[in-house]
């Protein structure tokens, strides 16, 4: 499991510090030996601890009336009503995916699952967020397709639908592919396994269940995950992990039994730093130590060392904090799905992680130094100079129409059939809206709620500028909740990163998260937990800073979800809110002129809670016919996908002091193109102006033909030809 | 008194609670059937819904087909109560021999989740009874492995009896290759055996009731076999 050469000291070839040694030597009093420095290696590591970004993660805000759980526990949880319980987090597997594309990418579905199984909650849907470079590239072809291919493959095994998610490509992800996996689940809210309401004793049982243990990932979260990808990194395939969805589909009945059955005092799942992660967090949580018996552990094969079963990343495994009162009857439901169980360690007073293989005592480690008492680090920061000129007043004679016909077939907004319809978004039959849709939104089985969910990153505006690519990504992510009628109440997010040990990258981060916590304070949307994804580069060149956010919203009554696309003709189409002289970082700015530069649109945050608002009211109150978020292309590329997903063509004027293309394709923010029938304008109208939000009627909808007066006159059939087959062009399936 | 149609979970079902859910929205009565639990409980029909059974490692439904349920459903068959197979169950049921003819790999070798259309072909089972020759329903397909095979003879075998039960088609019932989503033979998407009371598919019918998470293509489908259960029960 080395990096580096076999002259170095062992603990560096581990990837720790020589300063990181000290703090062990600190906390055991002596040397460590192999095996305890291979725990503190893998529970150290920068995926595991988070010592870089603990200080900033710190700022966010994490408290609201809603939050039931909030960060620190396997995900977040918040109350959605009638006592129940939306569990939900975000996942980074981006660095196995791209080493190994397929099992990548599954085995970030089953991470994330068994994460949200581990609160006691039944996963009912998935999104992934996923970013490549150009598809023109026939290497980051078969990254989409060997990551799309293995979403598929493990997500539609295990029956949790995948409803959403978002693929967008740039150069700077051709040698690190972006690959991000959220699940939400649903629990009854008393019935959450949290730290709070359920509490083990001393002699109570740690029993793993699920697939044997063997030597695949060891070494997945020190060796893949924190460190930077180059040349030869095929070398570290062993590292990554190996799916097998019917186990986990297994696992996923079998938990769900035993927390309904209330036979658990604790359930958590094996993730990065496997046993020892598991271990050490539950026992520490629960204040107590460990005894484990690495005897006891099945294996996959023999002669397996105990470091190698101690950080292990076998997957489809869980770990059960039982009562000895209640281990046949956990056995048993095992038993009933076919999984074998395995009692491997005893909670003990002390707090120490007293391991043991083949009678030998092999570790003795303080379980709270793994986990709490990691090292933390506040690294030096520089600041980035800003990118570039700002394309905004550069003048542009082409042609509207064909830059419009660009935009849609730009892979960033053209339609992404090719990838979810290698998904299940159907099974267990509450998908309202599925992907392509603003916002997904799955039923809450036996009531009239809807669960509104939404990833979005938008790393074109996280290069340019940090702070506003954080505060955009919540802001649209609860935009494209609200336009659905639905308000956000959480989010979740994945913060996509290079190297964290070069200042300008910390800077990055930490203006992101700056950027996301005053989002997140505007916008009453408190974060419940995620991931940190870091040494996203290569060869020195990072990934575009990519926070990617997911947020959950809530509907009172799913059947009255806003549909994106023009449902009929004869609608009215107004604009709501402003736009103005913003072309920097635009999409038509990357896709027509050429260039990725100047500023991204500014962005009030009292202007966009005013919009969100007031496309929630209008929507409880049945005013509108359909909303649509205005994001990348602008306003036209807007009113083109109403057309195109609803099937109806419009007629609009766009009218303003600013040069036609910028009035066009600006991504000025907080804006949305909505439908309303012409009876239930007066009340629009009148809500808009006692919201403070500003609004233009457009035009009507209706006919085959998609015109903006003066600028654009095409037809329906055209822009969806053109966005439907823009992807399936690149990969070379029509001509 | 309802019809009661028992849906079966093997290790790996996936659609099962959306196959007893169906049921009970057309107004039966679904009855969850354990793979290892060789009794039927008097149910007046059995499907076996969709998923991956064991995995479906070896070949999709191979190992399912040993489950202990499957004798008994054998025999349900054989005495003409109605077995429906739906994707997975439909892999189930040709393993077992109950059906003729095989699935494999889409011919795109990708998975396809999509709503497609359907042309009913025979009302000579419990599922079309009550529903016209030529109807076009719109059902979602989801599957990896969903290319329906057999040799020339079993197919011809398929046409001149009857058996063929639904074929992929366009929106005006044309069956054609542009309208056939993995490359099954003839555009066909479901059979039934010589008798018409076994009938397997590849697509969903029971994702298709609920008009509030997509098309109602399949509520013909269990109207008709709920009303046909009733009316052999009594």
């Amino acid at each position: 499991m080395s990096a580096g050469s076999d002259s170095e000291p062992l603990h560096r070839r581990f990837g720790l510090r020589d300063d990181e040694l000290d703090m062990i030597r600190d906390a055991l009093g002596r040397d460590p030996d192999r095996t305890e420095l291979a725990m503190y290696a893998a529970m150290w590591s920068e995926h595991c601890s988070y010592k870089s970004s603990k200080i900033h993660l710190r700022t966010l805000p994490t408290e609201g009336p809603a939050v039931l759980v909030g960060p620190g526990q396997d995900a977040g949880a918040v109350d959605v009503g009638d006592g129940i319980a939306a569990v939900f987090k975000m996942e980074s597997h981006s660095h196995p995916s791209a080493i190994e594309p397929y099992q990548g990418a599954a085995t970030g579905v089953g991470g994330i699952v068994r994460d949200i199984v581990s609160m006691g909650a039944r996963p009912v849907a998935l999104l992934d967020p996923l970013m490549f470079g150009p598809l023109e590239d026939e290497r980051n072809r078969w990254l989409l397709e060997g990551v799309v291919a293995g979403i598929g493959g493990y997500g539609n095994c295990i029956g949790v639908p995948t409803v959403g998610g978002e693929v967008r490509f740039a150069e700077p992800h051709s040698a690190n592919p972006t690959v991000n996996v959220l699940c939400v689940g649903i629990a009854r809210a008393d019935r959450l396994m949290t730290a709070a309401t359920h509490t083990p004793s001393a002699g109570s049982l740690m029993v793993l269940y699920g697939a044997t243990t063997g030597r695949d990932g060891i070494g997945g979260v020190s060796v893949l995950a924190s460190a930077t990808i180059e040349e030869g990194s095929e070398g570290s395939r062993p590292s990554v992990q190996i799916g097998d969805p019917f186990s986990e589909k297994l696992l996923i009945e079998a938990s769900l039994e035993l927390v309904e059955g209330d036979l658990l005092e604790g359930l958590q799942d094996l993730g990065g730093a496997g046993l020892t992660c598991a271990v050490s967090e539950s026992a520490a949580r629960s204040g107590f130590g460990a005894r484990l018996d690495l005897d006891a552990v099945p294996l996959r094969e023999p002669g397996m060392e105990a470091f190698e079963i101690l950080t292990s990343e076998s997957q489809e495994r869980m770990l059960a904090i039982v009562h000895p009162s209640k281990l046949e009857r956990v056995r048993a439901v095992c038993a009933k799905w076919g999984l074998s169980t395995a009692v491997v360690a005893t909670l003990e007073p002390g707090g120490d992680l007293d391991v043991h293989l083949a009678g030998q005592q092999v570790a003795k480690v303080p379980a709270l130094s793994l986990t709490e008492k990691a090292p933390v680090y506040e690294r030096p920061m520089r600041s980035i100079p800003a990118n570039g000129d700002d394309p905004t007043f550069a003048p542009f004679d082409g042609d509207l129409g064909d830059a419009l016909r660009s935009l849609l077939a730009a892979p960033n907004v053209a339609s992404k059939r090719w990838v979810f319809e290698q998904y299940d978004r159907m099974v267990q039959g509450q998908t309202v809206a599925g992907p392509g849709s603003d916002a997904a939104v799955v039923r809450v089985p036996g009531t009239m709620k809807g669960l509104a969910l939404s990833v979005d990153g938008n790393g074109r505006y996280g290069s340019l500028d940090p702070y506003l690519g954080g505060a955009h990504a919540v802001a649209e992510a609860a935009r494209n909740v609200a336009v659905t009628g639905a308000k956000p109440l959480a989010i979740t997010n994945c913060l996509n990163f290079g190297n964290p040990e070069r200042p300008e990258v910390m800077w990055q981060f930490s203006e992101a998260i700056r950027g996301m916590r005053d989002a997140c304070l505007a916008l009453d949307t408190p974060v419940t937990g995620g991931n940190v994804s870091f040494y996203n580069e290569s060869g020195g060149s990072a990934i575009w800073p990519t926070p990617v956010v997911g947020v959950l919203g809530s509907l009172a009554d799913y059947r009255l979800r806003l549909p994106s696309g023009f449902p009929s003709p004869g609608l009215a189409v107004y604009l709501l809110g402003e736009s103005f002289a913003e072309l920097g970082g635009s999409q038509f700015a990357e896709t027509v002129l050429g260039v990725v530069a100047g500023a991204p649109p500014a962005l009030d945050l009292e202007v966009e809670r005013r919009l969100q608002d007031l496309v929630q009211e209008a929507a409880g109150g049945d005013l509108l016919a359909s909303a649509h978020d205005c994001s990348d292309g602008g306003v036209a590329v807007a009113l083109a996908e109403c057309a195109i997903l609803g099937g109806h063509g419009f007629a609009v004027t766009l009218e303003g002091d600013l040069p036609p293309h910028v009035l066009l394709f600006g991504e000025s923010a907080s804006r949305a193109v909505v439908s309303v029938a012409p009876e239930r304008e007066g009340s629009l109208r009148g809500l808009a102006a006692t919201r403070g939000v500003p609004f233009e009627r457009l035009g009507e909808t209706g006919g085959p033909r998609a015109v903006i007066d003066g600028f654009v006159d095409t037809t329906v059939e055209e822009l969806t030809e053109v966005w439907e087959q823009a992807i399936p062009r690149l990969l070379g399936e029509v001509s | 008194m309802s019809a009661r149609i028992g849906v079966v979970t093997f290790p790996g079902s996936l659609d099962d609670r959306d196959a007893i859910r169906a049921v009970e929205l057309m107004g039966g009565q679904g009855v969850p059937l354990w793979h290892a639990d060789p009794e039927l409980h008097g149910v007046d029909g059995v499907i076996l819904p969709g998923g991956f059974s064991y995995g479906d490692y070896l070949r999709c439904g191979a190992i399912a087909r040993f489950a202990p349920v499957m004798e008994e459903i054998r025999g349900f068959a054989a005495r003409g109560g109605p077995v429906l197979g739906i994707c997975n169950g439909f892999q189930i049921l040709c393993e077992s021999g109950l059906l003729p003819g095989a699935l494999i790999r889409n011919r795109s070798l990708r998975f396809v989740c999509r709503i497609v259309s359907l042309r009913v072909e025979t009302t000579q089972t419990p599922i079309t009874a009550d529903v016209p020759p030529g109807e076009i329903l719109e059902i979602p397909i989801k599957h990896g492995e969903g290319q329906f095979v057999a040799g020339e003879a079993d197919l011809d075998r398929l046409e001149d009896e009857g058996m063929v039960v639904f074929r992929y088609c366009g929106p005006d019932g044309e069956v054609s290759e542009d309208h056939n989503p993995n490359g099954a033979l003839r555009g066909i998407a479901g059979i039934r055996n010589e008798a018409g009371n076994v009938v397997g598919l590849m697509p969903h019918p029971e994702h298709a009731v609920d008009p509030d998470v997509g098309p109602t293509g399949g509520q013909a489908l269990f109207a008709s076999l709920l009303s046909h259960v009733m009316a052999t029960a009594r």
